[in-house]
């Protein structure tokens, strides 16, 4: 269907009465939300519909997944909740923000996971399923009424709703359709437009036909007419619309997307968890412009296959997170040695070793920078927005090749999971790599003549007469044959080393966010931008003298970045990775294993940079960044008092 | 681009080349090593191909046999232990145009690679695919190889090697969409050039296991079947190979076997001695995976702009119309 068909469609649904209750909505500048249910009820749909919804008017948005580990955990079950949060305002969101302010939930359990994960605002709005109060299993009824009044007793705003019921007066499986019906309600509470709401409908089905469309828009219809009549508040978050285009994508698709708009055409990949959705899209679509999506038999093998797709053609990509990320890298420094062009994406997820697959965390960099065995240099960037990983691929192809150097790419599982509209993208012909070079090479010319300024060297691609020679992972002169020389061991090093300061010195200092001096700068990188940066926010707000600044680059560190950390009195970095805790009774100055960036900021620049991280498996919060800043503010001011 | 005619002339007259086209370096194989038997065959079927050495390469994994591309004068991919046969998947995926050969040995492909070598049977790619198999690991001096005949003494077996090998034929032929497999031996060149040939030019992936002496490590080995001719067992037929008529003067014990008959094939494969050498198996109707997935299309900058914009489209939130933005909320 397209979009006019849908907006005929939609209007010839006969509406129902409109709600004679005229509340009147009360006006916020953001709310946080939640819808959570059994894996397979369809609350992530129903959140991100909800998301899209308000994208389309015009507010910030920003989704997370809520994801149980397992495919199907058993139903009602606390460690079960599936389900999306949606952080709505009226300006633009850049982070998934603190807790919740309302839920719906369709079972008190999967609710009770996220109470005790604790989730919620103490005064959190709960609306919840109450089928379960009259189930004909006692011990179900027994845990729905016990749980209801302590949520009460609790002081969350707990209002029971009869969806089931509500929606089998509309269809016969009520299973299929509550969350249209949560949706809604939710477009009642949140005045949400609701014209764009049946399009969204007919949007996300319109693959299913009329049949499917015409029930869940008259769920939806029910869910809000019923939360019109049946509830006493209403709010109304205002929204600016945008004047552009917005793209509304997580993570993945904005990274599949970027593999597309950066001309590259295979991707080789093995299934990991989360990387695996951005390979999922692509493998849909790659073909649409003459791309190939590799499903190799094992994640060194797709690293190979990426190698030798790119040695003999265009620079290839791998997209993996940490366990196969780990698997790949002695091909990679293979890669390296050979000097052949390639983008590694590492979505990371917790670790080590199988870790927590479905959670974020930010541990991966030091095997992204010093991975692989003797010295094997790379470029490492991590995205930090959803746009971000879109325009990253992009760069990291074009560095790849300029460079003939393999580019790492990180992003994480908030990132991958995470939806924020972005400007839609003007499509731009230099993003593409050029076609593969297969003009005669000049007599006398050599596959590795390193330059000694940049350590720079023309490739020689397959195809190109004159150009033959065998590329090997055994060290190699200029004309890439096996050299067992120490200077030419040390030359070829050296090269491949520069290579890394030729791109640093293209690079610019990262910007500052906040004052260009005072008491604290905070240094991040990754998927934490948006909750530093909104945490600072505040914090200069309430007058603290504290700023921001955000890694893109991480191997090399941009230029710069010295002189920044010298004008404020302490530099500190957030991240979503460890360090050893200054209070635990054996830490010390000594012994004390700091953050990844904190680590090699000290290493490089010779300043005490501190850190703090915390590796919960979930995104940090820019409340929790607020503590940390405010203790760390007070703490230095101790400090200068006494 | 066009052409004048005497462009072409010369062109063609450019394109004949002699078996120092293809020759590059001094091979620092052993005295006697059977690597140095495949490397001249190989080196005569390019000649006798007319292959163009920059529209060919040679990709390697590790071991004796993986230096095998330094002393081709084309393109060549000396790569790391056993991932040759992903690193040319690679390769003849972004490159279809290129003639791919694959050099790898029995611990390169048969052990440290062996879940390639079975997924690489499955994609059925088309590349010419050598296996030397010495027997033995030469490279890091004599340890027991997964082909190392069962009671062999190595610097890791210095009581006799513990496990019967495994059969590389049979494993090749029992691999879903498996489409050539044959067996040399390096001390008879005539049927190893016609049996590189054979598979350089079967469309799909072809693998031969060539049987190499490994004068170094075990001089022994194979004598026996060096001095006996009927402990070879010659395959012979007209949908195969034909052997000459001088070699059949020597080897005496010949077979009838058509290579389409798949199960005959692997009685064949499981019978060590005499060895059988010939085409086992050949199937040209097998799918390559390259042509499956539509490998080396045009891709135009319209097309990728058409086909991103299109995915633009399906995650773009327009701006609201004008009217729109008036119609009261229901």
């Amino acid at each position: 269907m397209n979009d006019t068909s849908i907006k005929q469609f939609v209007n010839e649904i006969p509406r129902q009465a409109r709600s004679p209750a005229a509340k009147k909505a009360v006006t916020l500048k953001e709310h946080i939300v939640e819808i959570i249910s059994d894996s397979g009820e369809g609350a992530q749909r129903c959140g991100q519909s909800l998301g899209s919804i308000a994208a389309r008017m015009g507010n910030g948005i920003w989704t997370v997944e809520i994801i149980p580990a397992e495919i199907r955990p058993p139903a009602r079950s606390v460690a079960g909740a599936s389900g999306n949060r949606i952080r709505l305002g009226s300006e633009r969101i850049t982070n998934g923000g603190d807790n919740t302010d309302l839920i719906v939930a369709f079972n008190e359990q999967a609710l009770l996971g996220r109470v005790r994960a604790g989730e919620l605002k103490p005064d959190c709005t709960i609306l919840l399923e109450s089928m379960w109060r009259d189930n004909k299993d006692p011990k179900i009824t027994a845990a729905y009424i016990e749980t209801c009044n302590q949520l009460v007793a609790a002081g969350y705003k707990v209002h029971e709703v009869p969806m089931e019921r509500e929606c089998l007066s509309v269809v016969a499986d009520a299973h299929r359709g509550k969350n249209m019906f949560a949706l809604g309600m939710l477009c009642s509470i949140y005045s949400l437009d609701m014209q764009l709401a049946r399009e969204q409908i007919a949007l996300t089905f319109g693959k299913k036909g009329q049949s499917i469309i015409e029930p869940n828009i008259k769920l939806l219809e029910a869910g809000f007419t019923w939360a019109e009549v049946n509830l006493d508040f209403k709010y109304r978050i205002p929204a600016v619309r945008s004047s552009e285009p917005q793209i509304v994508a997580n993570g993945n698709t904005a990274l599949a997307l970027g593999v597309l708009a950066s001309g590259m055409d295979i991707c080789a990949m093995y299934p990991i968890t989360p990387a695996t959705s951005a390979s999922h899209y692509l493998s849909d679509v790659f073909e649409k412009v003459g791309g190939i999506v590799h499903q190799a038999e094992d994640e060194i093998a797709a690293c190979a296959f990426a190698i030798g797709a790119s040695y003999a053609g265009k620079c290839a990509v791998t997209i993996t997170s940490g366990p196969g990320y780990s698997l790949k890298q002695e091909g990679l420094g293979l890669a390296v040695m050979a000097e052949i062009p390639l983008v590694v994406v590492n979505v990371q997820r917790g670790g080590p070793s199988t870790g927590l697959p479905t959670k974020a965390e930010q541990g991966d960099l030091m095997a992204a920078i010093f991975g692989s065995h003797g010295d094997a240099p790379k470029v490492v960037m991590a995205a930090s927005t959803i746009e971000d990983c879109f325009y990253s691929v992009i760069t990291a192809r074009k560095i790849a090749e300029t460079f003939n150097m393999v580019v790492v790419l990180l992003t994480d599982a908030n990132l991958a999971t995470s939806q924020q509209p972005f400007p839609r993208p003007q499509f731009n012909k230099s993003w593409l790599a050029p076609p593969v070079d297969q003009s005669a090479i000049p007599a006398g010319a050599k596959p590795y003549d390193w330059d000694a300024t940049t350590g720079l060297a023309r490739r020689f691609i397959p195809g190109q007469p004159n150009g033959m020679h065998t590329v090997t992972g055994l060290t190699h002169d200029r004309l890439s044959h096996v050299a067992y020389d120490a200077e030419i061991n040390e030359e070829s090093i050296r090269a491949r080393s520069l290579k890394l300061a030729a791109l640093q010195k293209t690079l610019k200092t990262p910007p500052l966010f906040g004052d260009e001096k005072g008491d604290l700068l905070i240094i991040g990188w990754g998927s934490t931008k948006g909750a530093i940066e909104e945490a600072v926010e505040s914090m200069r707000a309430e007058g603290c003298k504290v700023s921001s600044m955000h890694l893109r680059f991480l191997q090399p560190l941009p230029p710069g970045i010295k002189e920044v950390m010298q004008r404020f009195k302490k530099v500190m970095t957030i991240e979503g990775n460890w360090s050893d805790r200054p209070q635990d009774e054996l830490i010390d100055e000594t012994n004390r294993r700091y953050s990844a960036v904190a680590t090699l900021l000290r290493a490089r620049y010779l300043i005490d940079v501190d850190c703090w991280s915390e590796v919960m498996g979930q995104p940090i919060k820019p409340g929790t960044i607020c503590r940390v800043i405010r203790d760390q503010l007070k703490k230095q001011a101790e400090a200068e008092q006494s | 681009m066009t052409m004048t005619a005497t462009q072409c002339l010369l062109q063609m007259y450019d394109e004949h080349y002699d078996l120092e086209d293809y020759q590059s370096g001094v091979p620092r194989w052993c005295t006697g090593c059977g690597d140095n038997a495949i490397l001249a065959a190989v080196q005569r079927l390019c000649r006798d191909e007319n292959l163009r050495p920059e529209k060919t390469a040679f990709i390697s994994g590790i071991g004796c046999s993986s230096r095998f591309p330094h002393y081709m004068k084309t393109y060549g991919f000396h790569g790391i232990h056993g991932r040759a046969l992903p690193i040319a998947e690679g390769v003849k995926m972004a490159r279809p145009d290129l003639h791919v050969f694959v050099n790898t040995g029995d611990g390169d492909c048969c052990s440290i690679g062996a879940a390639h070598w079975i997924h690489a049977i499955r994609y059925n790619m088309n590349m010419t695919v050598l296996l030397h198999d010495n027997q033995i690991y030469g490279l890091t001096k004599m340890q027991a190889s997964p082909t190392t005949p069962l009671g062999t003494k190595s610097n890791t077996t210095p009581r006799g090697s513990y496990l019967a090998p495994l059969n590389p034929l049979s494993i090749t032929l029992g691999v879903q969409n498996v489409s050539f497999v044959a067996q040399a031996v390096d001390w008879i060149p005539e049927m190893l050039y016609d049996i590189i040939k054979a598979a350089y030019h079967h469309k799909g992936f072809s693998f031969i296991r060539i049987v190499q002496r490994c004068p170094e490590w075990l001089p022994e080995m194979f004598e026996p079947w060096l001095h006996d001719p009927n402990r070879i067992l010659v395959l012979n037929h007209e949908n195969g190979l034909q052997v000459s008529a001088s070699l059949s003067k020597v080897y005496k014990n010949l077979q009838a076997h058509d290579p389409s008959d798949l199960n005959r094939a692997r009685e064949i494969a499981s019978n060590l001695d005499p060895v059988p050498v010939g085409i086992l198996y050949r199937n040209p109707d097998v799918p390559r995976y390259e042509e499956v997935r539509h490998a080396g299309q045009m891709r135009s900058t319209d097309l990728i702009e058409k086909g991103l914009n299109a995915e633009f489209d399906k995650f773009t939130v327009w701006p609201q119309e004008t009217e729109a933005q008036t119609q009261p909320v229901m």
